[in-house]
């Protein structure tokens, strides 16, 4: 077995994915402590130049016309024979989208255990220790592999992605199996409908969650939105409930915002939330649970009934 | 249209955590259960898919709480239209692993067309189930999908990926779908219905075999320590938006 690190690279129209600089940033690291190399595998067609902007000790470059687009089904077959192949310490992919489709699949077809949701690595004497944010973010839990080899997926955000920009010098192979008779065909992809709102251009969002109660609440947020200047986006519950379109979604499989002010009302603030709006200057959360990890992230909290906030505060704000 | 939904219990995580005294796990058998959310998700999308393309839905699960029952007859009183429980000595927390490779045994015996399952648990530390079933069938998966349509034994689904982009695949069936959304949101299955279902439905028992676990160990569990809190303001709605309101004020940030 080689202590290599071995990273999955992710590209999308022609762009890498952050969640790679994040992961080839920690992979240098624990290659480092492990005494192996931090490997970059990119899979791809015609995007040699994408694996040579990743700052890992190499990077793997696979070239198929079949790749040209994130495909499970081949991903899966290509990083299955690779790792069977290179033997590597550890496997690092994103808890992403991309990185969902393919790691837990990989545990099975390469029979290396499989850490999700890890937001802390280490290698402590030799041993991966991999932690994982799971029950809603609710706890930590600490595993190491039974055996010593590994695969995670790593929550995005969960390490700089600064240590993994740079340049490594490119391998670049051909399809290590046959990809000509994928049962999953890559058709097309869809870029979101333009909204009314740009909520990331926003400097106030009144952002609302399950609290809300029900539709006919939403208006008074948009009351109150309105006398601030600013817009209303929701967490995921609301836009799936059909409540607000889909491009006021604040969190992983929707927008990340940075407004100056961010109002969570009736938000618990659930991992994939937190994701996407972290990085507001400040945050208000007015959630009736004290416990809510909403209010760890928030600067400030309260925990009224927000159905009562939202009219007095829109008075407070047309009258002040 | 041979449609399956595997399913799970996870804790109601509006419960309060707590940690077993040896620091290992959480405190499993004081919490509620309640199915995974995103179950929920793939059942709708199940009974939705059997409305359009016709056919039969199962809903198969293993049972970690003795309580699974319940969970079957409530999907049965949402459209799903056979139910099936994996028994055996597999406690609460049974992992990810090993559950889908008892999922898989069963569903292999009743070689379904597609398979919908939740695109994540609150407790899969060791993956999500679904591509674990794909994987072990050697079915292709697609997961974060918020649309699937069936036609020509082919099925479109569409898949999320961040910023509202998403993708389009064409998949040859048999597949397994990791369902992040459904078309439309989770039926509610009125009480009665599923007291009829409690009493008149028949519900599969398939004993269980052997699976292989997780192949890691949580050796530690624990609360997070927030790198900060919230300064908390006390008091009702109308004392609350005056703190609001100032902090506004003292930020600059009201328009013109």
């Amino acid at each position: 077995m080689a202590n290599d690190v071995l990273v999955l690279a992710e590209h999308l129209s022609g762009k890498l994915a952050d969640i790679t600089f994040e992961l080839a940033g920690m992979a240098k690291h624990l290659a480092a402590a492990l005494g192996g190399k931090a490997i970059a595998v990119l899979l791809g067609s015609g995007a040699r130049a994408l694996a040579e902007s990743i700052g890992a000790d190499a990077a793997l470059y696979v070239d198929d016309p079949a790749l040209a687009e994130f495909n499970p089904e081949a991903y899966s077959r290509v990083l299955t024979a690779l790792i069977k192949e290179r033997a590597p310490r550890l496997v690092m992919l994103g808890n992403t989208s991309m990185g969902m489709d393919v790691g837990a699949g990989l545990s099975i077809t390469t029979g290396l255990p499989l850490v999700a949701y890890v937001n802390r690595l280490a290698a402590d004497g030799g041993t991966l220790v991999a932690t994982s944010q799971i029950y809603g973010g609710k706890i930590q839990a600490e595993a190491v592999p039974d055996g010593e080899a590994c695969l995670v997926s790593c929550l995005a955000g969960a390490f700089p992605a600064e240590a993994g920009r740079g340049s490594a010098p490119v391998e670049q192979i051909a399809s290590p199996v046959p990809l000509g008779d994928l049962q999953v065909k890559f058709v097309r992809l869809i870029q979101p409908e333009g909204g009314d709102v740009d909520i990331t251009q926003q400097q106030v969002l009144v952002s609302i969650g399950r609290g809300i109660g029900g539709p006919e609440n939403v208006e008074l947020a948009h009351e109150l939105a309105d006398a601030l200047g600013g817009a209303v986006s929701a967490s995921r519950p609301i836009t799936d409930a059909g409540w607000l379109p889909k491009t006021r979604q604040v969190g992983k499989s929707g927008l990340t915002v940075k407004p100056k002010l961010y109002l969570a009302l009736g938000i618990s603030g659930a991992p994939e939330h937190l994701e996407g709006m972290r990085g507001a200057e400040t945050i208000i959360a007015v959630n009736t649970d004290p416990k809510a990890p909403i209010i760890d992230v928030a600067h400030y909290g309260a925990t009224c009934d927000m159905l009562d906030l939202l009219p007095a505060l829109t008075e407070k704000v047309k009258g002040g | 249209m041979n449609i399956i939904v595997p399913i799970k219990q996870v804790p109601n995580l509006t419960d309060d955590l707590e940690i077993n005294s040896e620091g290992t796990n959480v405190d499993l058998d004081s919490l509620q259960y309640v199915l995974n959310e995103f179950d929920e998700h793939a059942i709708e999308e199940a009974v939705l898919t059997k409305e359009n393309a016709g056919g039969a839905v199962t809903v198969i699960g293993v049972d970690t709480t003795g309580e699974l029952t319940e969970a079957l007859h409530t999907a049965l009183a949402k459209g799903a239209d056979k139910a099936a429980k994996i028994t055996g000595d597999f406690p609460r927390g049974t992992d990810s692993h090993t559950q889908a490779g008892l999922l898989a045994d069963a569903i292999r015996g009743l070689s379904p067309d597609i398979v919908f399952t939740g695109v994540q648990a609150a407790d899969d530390r060791d993956g999500q189930i679904g591509p674990m079933i794909a994987a072990h069938l050697g079915w292709p998966y697609v997961g974060v999908v918020t649309g699937v349509t069936v036609k020509d034994g082919q099925a479109i689904v569409h898949k999320e990926y961040a910023g509202g982009v998403m993708a389009e695949f064409e998949v040859s069936l048999p597949m397994v779908v990791g369902v992040q959304a459904a078309h439309q949101p989770p039926r509610y299955a009125p009480v009665s219905k599923i007291r009829q279902m409690a009493k008149t439905a028949k519900i599969e028992e398939i004993a269980g075999g052997e699976a292989a676990g997780a192949g890691s160990t949580a050796r530690r569990m624990f609360k997070p320590e927030a790198a900060s809190h919230a300064e908390m303001w006390e008091g009702g709605p109308d004392e609350v938006a005056e703190k609001i309101a100032t902090l506004i004020k003292e930020k600059g940030l009201l328009k013109g």
